[in-house]
């Protein structure tokens, strides 16, 4: 696993589709440019969408990856 | 894409304003908002109703015969029954539709999904154009007090000028 130092914990457990997206993406704006979100979701939607949403903002995702509680576990940095 | 930012660009037509159908657009445009994309949504006819100050979209499943009939509540074994209910009887059941509307919001509260308040708040944070239908503000005899201030008021035209120039565009 990517070794990172999150600046900031988001908690999307329990909800749905667009949720996680707009959660982190307001989340996000309120970092500076190179630090570090962690976000965590239970909605099994999360894992594509952050992809893509990564993809489409050019941000970085440094992890995407379900844990073992069965929990989705990601880490962006923030790179513009 | 946006000439003025170079940004990708969606445009929605949101034509129902029904509890069910009122989520498609807002989900759709808050997602791509929220991947920095440009989004307006054009409400027209019944659509109109989900930029009204007070939202209060129903659910009817008349007319929506594939519509899961599920308990919200109850042990699991219960909440997965899906209950086979005749379209005629629900129908001609009075206070059928608030039942339904009742069980759906329960059901989305339950499992997550944020209200069509919280959505289209989310939209306005993020800058999504609402654009209200004139024509149809016309025709069913609404003033534009009745709807949330945050919104613009135009026709056909204004939607596709924005429309012209974007990567994506739906019809709800």
């Amino acid at each position: 696993m990517a070794e990172y130092k999150q600046d900031r914990v988001l908690d999307c457990t329990g909800l749905l589709c667009p949720m996680p997206v707009v959660k982190t993406n307001k989340a996000l704006k309120e970092l500076q440019v190179g630090q570090v979100l962690e976000m965590i979701a239970t909605d099994p939607g999360s894992m594509p969408d952050m992809e893509a949403w990564a993809r489409q903002t050019q941000h970085e995702l440094l992890v995407a990856h379900q844990q073992e509680d069965g929990k989705f576990h990601f880490v962006i940095k923030k790179t513009h | 894409m946006s000439k003025e930012t170079g940004k990708r660009r969606l445009a929605l037509v949101a034509s129902k304003g029904t509890l069910d159908w009122g989520y498609p657009p807002l989900i759709l445009a808050s997602a791509a908002a929220a991947m920095d994309w440009e989004v307006a949504i054009f409400f027209t006819f019944y659509g109109l109703l989900l930029l009204k100050k007070k939202l209060d979209a129903v659910v009817s499943p008349v007319g929506n015969p594939a519509m899961p009939m599920k308990m919200p509540f109850g042990p699991e074994a219960f909440q997965k029954i899906e209950w086979p209910i005749p379209n005629l009887l629900m129908s001609n059941l009075p206070g059928f539709d608030s039942v339904a509307t009742s069980l759906m919001k329960q059901t989305f509260k339950k499992k997550g999904v944020a209200t069509l308040e919280q959505l289209r708040d989310t939209c306005v944070e993020l800058d999504v154009r609402l654009i209200g239908c004139q024509m149809t503000m016309d025709v069913f005899g609404f003033a534009r007090d009745d709807f949330i201030p945050q919104c613009e008021i135009g026709g056909a035209a204004t939607f596709l000028e924005y429309a012209a120039d974007a990567d994506v565009s739906l019809f709800i």
